[in-house]
């Protein structure tokens, strides 16, 4: 193949990846923004919406978009639930400790993986694409799905940073993170802003997970790679920014598609990682993030 | 106190039972000396000696990205299991499965092996199916002395690397597979080939031994794309297949597999080269997945076919119903429930040959498993029929490897059509070593 239809495919995959990521990395950016918590167990509510979108599709009959779309708002609401009462039964009672948190989230991370196991089964099961469009170009075929899921991740970045940056919610998210303390003495009811936080965190996850599993398969394990690379984008943007976690999102997305296609998908996760560690070294506090208070 | 009263008593009972085994082993040997030189009167003459179960430990791939094939390999076992003991079991014993999960991880593998040898104390090993596990666990199984049973495909076996407990005598291995195709693809699908595989031990059996296959019928391979089996997008490797590619030759594992397909149909759309792929790209997958009509006329290695065959013999026809799938290779209890047809017999046949070899070698217990590894090398053929619902099978007992029948299949009306059957001469190589030289 010659040297630009190559490297169109290749940013192709790239935004598609970076769409995808900067979803869930947001998720994972902002539960550990307001609540200083590690959510370890992120990558399983990723899995969680596939697997539950499978479920709500394959419940609905009829034209393939029906059960999507069903799929795009049952699966997210089902995940935050499920998120808001980990939060209420575990996260709360650890007082959000940074260090018992993070242990507490791994065993989340197990009993969520392995209730999956044991009530889903470990098959990799398909969920059909609402549309199945294929862009037909000179030098190769693309799914149109896989367009239309970096549009759909566009807008649902552009929705959240209107909710945090333009509502009151956003603002009282915003006090709880400037400073926790003050807010609660201003009457902001922190306890409810981090248990709604982490359940939008957990969602955007899902929702992330919903869009693009029509183009791979709902699978119990599928949570370990978007969780890894959440992290790597969250360092590299500077945990708890948004600005910052949208950019990290697009570099390694596309970087990690051009360099898979021109080279190999090994190297690409060892420059993403060696990227990560170079952050850690010489602005630890991320691209985009402010240094430690 | 009371721990050493325990443990001595403990010790106590262990010392006479050990003792009444070997008084009873040796009452056994006397009495069957005779009857062994005589022949098969011996199998009735040994039911009295002993009822406790034979156990078989099954390293079944439950979870990982083994899972679908484990789950049928595990369905295939329990009907085959179910078959021998409801025909009087092995040696007049019945047969006990003792099911461990590895996983689908090698070092997982080697640990659910060791715990056969020292734990469960069974009788063989026996099920695994991904090369890398069977690499992984088989040093384990030598170290133990446990017969190791493996129904994996990989040429590990047969490349006489492992170890002379290892045996795959249910299944053809990749390089024997890989031979007998190769004349029908040089003829029928193309000369310049294009090879997709997963990066590691089975796919590395496709890489090494397709190029010469093909060379020798005067096709060429004109590019190896490797694929981490973990891989879930598959696009992104698509622009390293050659314009000029004539065949592509896929065989991709792992729950990924309905992606990649998908997306080489996106890719490629109906504009594409022909696709010669191994059933494993979809194994367990419904080829009537939305995304895959592009598949229509393309051809498939398959194992055992999928879907009934007009000429399915009485064997075969019963061996699908004892397992329970249906006309369309799927579970009958979930038309959506596609088996993994194309290897899960070698699991029915494996069980068969162990029965064979234990029977052979008047197998009372572990303390026999050396005769048994000797029995099962002495084995040359197994005849179609019941035990061996596949077809016929060769077996040589210096690579411990059997050679039998392959079938290329069309897809034709969304159904997998057996278009070619190999004879077993298609795929025999010359041996690259012997495993009967290595100490018991």
């Amino acid at each position: 193949m010659a040297f630009g239809p190559h490297l169109l495919l290749a940013t192709l995959e790239g935004l598609v990846t970076a769409a995808v990521l900067a979803l869930t990395a947001l998720g994972l950016s902002l539960v550990f923004g307001v609540m200083r918590v590690v959510n370890v167990a992120h990558g399983e509510f990723f899995m969680l919406g596939a697997v539950l979108a499978w479920a709500v599709a394959s419940a609905f009959g009829g034209h393939p978009a029906v059960g999507f779309v069903a799929a795009l708002v049952v699966a997210p609401l089902i995940v935050g639930a499920l998120a808001l009462v980990a939060d209420l039964l575990v996260l709360k009672r650890l007082n959000y400790n940074p260090e018992a948190t993070i242990v507490a989230t791994i065993g989340l991370l197990y009993i969520i993986q392995q209730a999956a196991l044991s009530f889903y089964g470990p098959e990799a099961r398909p969920v059909e694409a609402p549309f199945s469009y294929r862009v037909l170009l000179p030098w190769f075929g693309y799914s149109g799905y896989k367009l239309a899921v970096i549009g759909a991740s566009i807008l649902l970045l552009l929705a959240t940073w209107f909710v945090l940056a333009r509502t009151r919610i956003g603002m009282v998210m915003r006090a709880t993170q400037y400073d926790s303390e003050t807010a609660q003495a201003f009457g902001i009811p922190v306890d409810r802003v981090y248990a709604g936080v982490f359940a939008v965190g957990a969602m955007l996850a899902a929702v992330a997970a919903v869009l693009i599993v029509p183009t791979s398969q709902a699978h119990y394990l599928m949570g370990r790679d978007p969780l890894l690379l959440s992290f790597i984008v969250v360092i590299i943007g500077g945990l708890g920014s948004l600005r910052g976690t949208v950019v990290a999102a697009l570099l390694i997305g596309v970087s990690d598609g051009i360099i898979s296609v021109f080279f190999s998908p090994t190297l690409a996760k060892i420059i993403a990682t060696l990227a990560v560690a170079m952050v850690l070294v010489f602005r630890p506090q991320g691209l985009f993030g402010t240094a430690a208070r | 106190m009371t721990d050493n009263r325990d443990s001595s008593s403990i010790f106590r009972k262990k010392i006479s039972r050990r003792s009444t085994l070997k008084g009873l082993g040796a009452t056994a040997a006397g009495l069957v000396a005779g009857p062994i030189v005589a022949g098969p009167g011996f199998v009735r003459y040994a039911q009295a000696q002993s009822s406790a179960p034979i156990k078989i430990g099954f390293q079944a791939h439950r979870t990982g990205i083994g899972a679908a094939y484990g789950r049928w390999y595990e369905k295939t076992t329990n009907a085959a299991i179910k078959a021998i003991n409801d025909a009087g079991g092995i040696t007049g014993r019945p047969v006990e499965i003792i099911v461990e999960d590895d996983g689908t991880d090698p070092g997982r593998g080697a640990e659910v092996v060791g715990k056969f040898a020292t734990q469960h104390k069974v009788d063989v090993a026996y099920g695994t199916l991904f090369s890398h596990v069977v690499i992984g666990s088989a040093p384990v199984a030598g170290e133990f002395k446990l017969p190791y049973f493996v129904v994996s495909e990989g040429h590990h076996v047969a490349s006489t690397k492992l170890n002379r407990y290892v045996f795959q005598p249910g299944i053809t291995d990749v390089k024997s597979q890989i031979q007998a195709m190769a004349p029908w693809i040089a003829a029928n699908a193309g000369k310049k080939v294009c090879q997709i595989f997963p990066d590691f031990a089975f796919g590395y059996d496709h890489r090494d031994y397709l190029p010469p296959a093909l060379k020798a019928q005067g096709a060429d391979v004109v590019a190896q794309i490797a694929i981490p089996p973990t891989e879930s997008s598959f696009t992104k490797y698509f622009p390293q297949i050659p314009s000029d590619t004539d065949v592509i030759y896929h065989v991709m594992v792992g729950p990924a597999v309905l992606t990649f397909v998908k997306e080489l149909g996106e890719f490629y759309g109906s504009n594409r080269p022909q696709l010669f792929g191994f059933i494993d790209s979809l194994e367990a997958v419904d080829i009537n997945s939305p995304g895959l009509e592009f598949l229509d006329g393309s051809h498939f290695w398959e194992g055992a076919p999928r879907y009934a065959q007009a000429d399915d013999s009485d064997a075969m026809k019963a061996y699908r119903a004892a397992v329970g799938i249906d006309d369309n290779g799927a579970s009958v209890d979930d038309p959506k429930d596609v088996s993994t047809a194309a290897h899960m017999f070698g699991c029915w046949e494996t069980l068969y040959v162990i029965k064979k070899a234990m029977e052979d070698a008047g197998y009372k217990g572990p303390e026999d498993r050396a005769k048994l590894v000797e029995a099962t090398e002495a084995l040359t053929e197994f005849a179609e029929g019941p035990e061996h619902p596949q077809g016929k099978k060769t077996f040589n007992g210096k690579i411990h490897q059997c050679f039998g029948i392959q079938n290329i299949s069309k897809v034709e009306d969304g159904k997998l059509k057996v278009v070619h059957k190999t004879s077993i001469e298609d795929g025999l190589y010359e041996p690259e070593g012997d495993y009967t030289t290595q100490a018991l």
